[in-house]
């Protein structure tokens, strides 16, 4: 139900043309979770700055029911890499925040919002400022917020990014969680692919500058999935693929940067 | 606390040693001039004891000068850096959220940014005349300038993603700018208006060169006729503590208005 259609996206610097993501389509079905990994630089923050409606595509439409979209919807909820929430609300505004341009009656936006912060796990917190949370409590508030209007999509850029390895599994398991009560289309952006693997339906390898599709790997591991499953056979072997083809990828874009 | 503890890189010390350097070191200073002007090192023309500085300032309390100077620079200071800050908050916060007014505006207040204000007096004097209104003006061109960049790049420098996720929210710019950039920019512009109050502060002579009978910086003009070298040094050490007192009423003003700061 996303489409995704030949977008394609040039940067001008110092008025040179650089393209940054050359003819990426990719169909995203309804629920579905999807990642897309790749090298630095390979233009996948872009990528879903496009889809969220933040930046013009310079080529190719990107639908939605086969709707294009036109900048922004609450139809689609973003979660950026920082932690990107106001610092002057309380957990409780902030997410409440979201939910400010909807019709519901106020009593029902009340309900929502206790009920996603107790999704996330943050009962307890909700008159705390993000200045007194931990990084991983701050994106449990990003993650309650982009998903309190109950968008039918959820952006994710490289959320866990910046979180310690520990606190990074939680919220991963956390996250499926949330994906599998609340029923959403995922695109995840990371380059961590045993994160990918964790999570995904499919994982989307992109190949960098200009950013292009270089390989879709399905992942048909049992849902649901515990944190041990980063150990067995079946996952290896999806890792050593896709790891195979990030190496040859990123030696291909290193001869590039020699050569040029 | 050994005193390697004590003078490690960025480490923290005990709160009391922290406030206790900061006495100690003007404490210090003191007890020097005290020492080198009561063994009469230095002729008192140059250099009066403290007990002649601190005589100085009682006298001026008991007949009503520091006062009448006091709240006349006041009301000076007050007057040109609200009529700056008044300026500077709209266009600072407009050039820092559309490039084109920053490209329009930047260049020429960049320019005048470099002028000396002392070198402005005489234009004035030409245009505002000789009453309040000039020396208001000279402390506003001292401030004005400065305050609209700075609140530019505290408009400038909050997270793009904060301005993003208002925008995915369904907000509209009007409503992106008063309910997220606004208090996002919040804290640094206040420190803005702390620092910047400052700077009024030490225009205060200058404003007060020409053509003024009173103020605080007036006196210490007039002191330098009659090489009254204490109420030189007076008049100087008072607009220092008026200044730490406006210093100390913005910081807690601003800790109160931005308790959300606070880990």
């Amino acid at each position: 139900m996303l489409e995704i259609d030949a977008i394609s996206k040039t940067f001008t610097v110092d008025r040179k043309a650089v393209p940054v993501l050359d003819r990426v389509s990719l169909s995203v079905a309804e629920n579905e979770f999807l990642s897309i990994v790749g090298t630095s630089g390979c233009g996948k923050s872009t990528l879903l700055n496009i889809l969220a409606g933040l930046e013009d595509a310079s080529d190719g439409t990107v639908r939605i029911d086969g709707r294009p979209i036109r900048g922004p919807g609450r139809d689609r909820g973003v979660v950026f890499q920082g932690y990107s929430l106001f610092e002057w609300m309380t957990v409780e505004g902030n997410i409440r925040f979201a939910l400010e341009k909807s019709d519901l009656p106020a009593a029902e936006k009340s309900e929502r919002v206790a009920h996603f912060i107790a999704a996330v796990g943050l009962r307890g917190f909700e008159r705390a400022y993000p200045a007194q949370l931990s990084g991983g409590m701050r994106q449990r508030v990003a993650i309650a917020r982009a998903l309190v209007y109950r968008p039918r999509i959820l952006l994710m850029d490289e959320p866990f990014g910046a979180l310690d390895a520990q606190t990074r599994g939680m919220m991963q398991e956390l996250l499926l969680q949330v994906w599998e009560d609340h029923k959403v289309t995922v695109i995840f952006i990371t380059h961590d692919v045993d994160e990918a693997l964790f999570l995904s339906d499919r994982v989307v390898v992109l190949a960098a500058r200009p950013g292009r599709i270089r390989r879709e790997i399905d992942v048909p591991l049992p849902r649901p999935r515990a944190f041990d499953i980063v150990t067995e056979a079946p996952f290896m072997a999806l890792k050593r693929e896709i790891l195979t083809e990030i190496r040859a990828e990123t030696l291909r874009a290193m001869g590039q940067e020699a050569g040029a | 606390m050994s005193r390697r503890r004590l003078l490690s890189l960025r480490r923290d010390i005990p709160a009391p040693i922290f406030a206790a350097a900061g006495v100690l070191v003007p404490l210090v200073l003191l007890g020097l001039w005290w020492g080198v002007t009561a063994l009469g090192l230095v002729r008192p023309l140059f250099l009066p004891g403290p007990g002649d500085v601190l005589a100085e300032g009682l006298r001026q309390a008991r007949e009503g000068i520091l006062w009448a100077d006091a709240s006349v620079s006041i009301y000076r200071i007050t007057v040109g850096w609200l009529a700056a800050t008044v300026l500077a908050l709209p266009i600072g916060i407009l050039m820092g959220n559309f490039r084109l007014i920053e490209g329009a505006l930047e260049p020429l207040i960049s320019t005048v940014r470099y002028m000396p204000v002392v070198a402005l007096i005489p234009l004035s004097i030409l245009w505002a005349g000789i009453g309040d209104g000039q020396k208001i003006l000279i402390l506003f061109l001292g401030t004005f300038f400065q305050q609209v960049l700075m609140v530019m790049d505290n408009v400038k420098t909050i997270d793009m993603n904060l301005i993003r996720a208002g925008q995915t929210l369904g907000f509209s710019n009007r409503e992106i700018l008063t309910r997220i950039i606004l208090p996002a920019a919040g804290p640094g512009i206040w420190d803005t208006l702390r620092i910047t109050i400052g700077w009024t502060w030490t225009y205060l002579v200058v404003a007060e060169l020409v053509a003024a009978n009173t103020g605080l910086g007036r006196r210490i003009m007039d002191a330098q006729r009659y090489l009254a070298t204490d109420t030189i040094l007076f008049g100087t050490l008072f607009i220092g503590f008026l200044g730490l007192l406006t210093d100390a009423a913005f910081k807690r003003t601003g800790r109160l208005l931005f308790r959300w700061t606070r880990r």
